[in-house]
């Protein structure tokens, strides 16, 4: 399931959300991502979204994830709009019979949403505002998945 | 009258996120945005700004109708 949230919300309540009713899955791997305070530089990190295209297109990556990773099921819940320090921004989780592959769509995901997934991102702070771009860690990040999948 | 969207540094600078722009291609609707705003043109044309059609990316040229939605997206960063 790919979700869009304007709301902060609870990754912990998600989670067991997730795991629920669940009988032959085994292994279930997480990544929840907070906004960072850098110091008091930033005071609310912005991110903009593109609603329907925005979920469409994590949606086409998800399905890459299943294929790729055998994944029985996959969540993506991603904040937008303002955003305080501290609060999460997105939650990753992966299911899978065994852990391996959990732990790799979970990491594989997101490489992806840092460098590829549409949104857009503005750090406020008491220095103004800054619109935030992908690093080029973040492109050799996902530019690794490339290399394995070639070996 | 197409339906122009502009995503992150594309709207600061323009002033404007969205607005309906009388338009019959894709080239002719940024020869136009560039005329009336030459920071603007400048900006859609810089690195890694891609273009969605009603929500599918497009290179190149197309034709727009009068409902076409048309996204400027420059370099994307979630997470």
């Amino acid at each position: 399931m790919i979700r869009l949230t304007y709301e902060p919300f609870d990754p912990g309540a998600v989670l067991n959300e997730f795991c629920g009713g669940r009988l032959e899955i085994g292994a279930i791997a997480t990544f929840t991502g907070l906004a960072r305070a850098e110091a008091g530089a930033t005071t609310v990190l912005e991110l903009e979204a593109y609603p329907g295209f925005t979920e469409a297109q994590i949606g086409k990556f998800a399905d890459k994830a299943r294929a790729r990773f055998g994944l029985d099921d996959v969540l993506i819940l991603h904040r937008a709009g303002r955003i305080a320090p501290g609060e999460p921004v997105v939650f990753v989780a992966t299911a899978a019979r065994h852990r391996r592959a959990a732990f790799e769509a979970c990491d594989f995901l997101m490489d992806y949403l840092k460098s590829q997934a549409p949104f857009w991102k503005k750090e406020h702070g008491p220095d103004g505002a800054r619109w935030v771009e992908p690093h080029d860690r973040d492109h050799a990040d996902l530019a690794r998945w490339d290399k394995e999948t070639s070996k | 009258m197409a339906r122009v969207l502009l995503f992150g540094r594309l709207s600061d600078v323009a002033g404007w996120r969205e607005r309906q722009v009388e338009s019959p291609s894709l080239s002719a609707l940024r020869a136009r945005l560039a005329a009336d705003d030459p920071a603007l043109g400048e900006a859609l044309g810089g690195r890694g700004v891609q273009v969605a059609l009603d929500q599918v990316i497009v290179r190149g040229e197309a034709f727009l109708n009068a409902t076409t939605e048309v996204a400027f997206l420059p370099p994307m960063s979630g997470g």
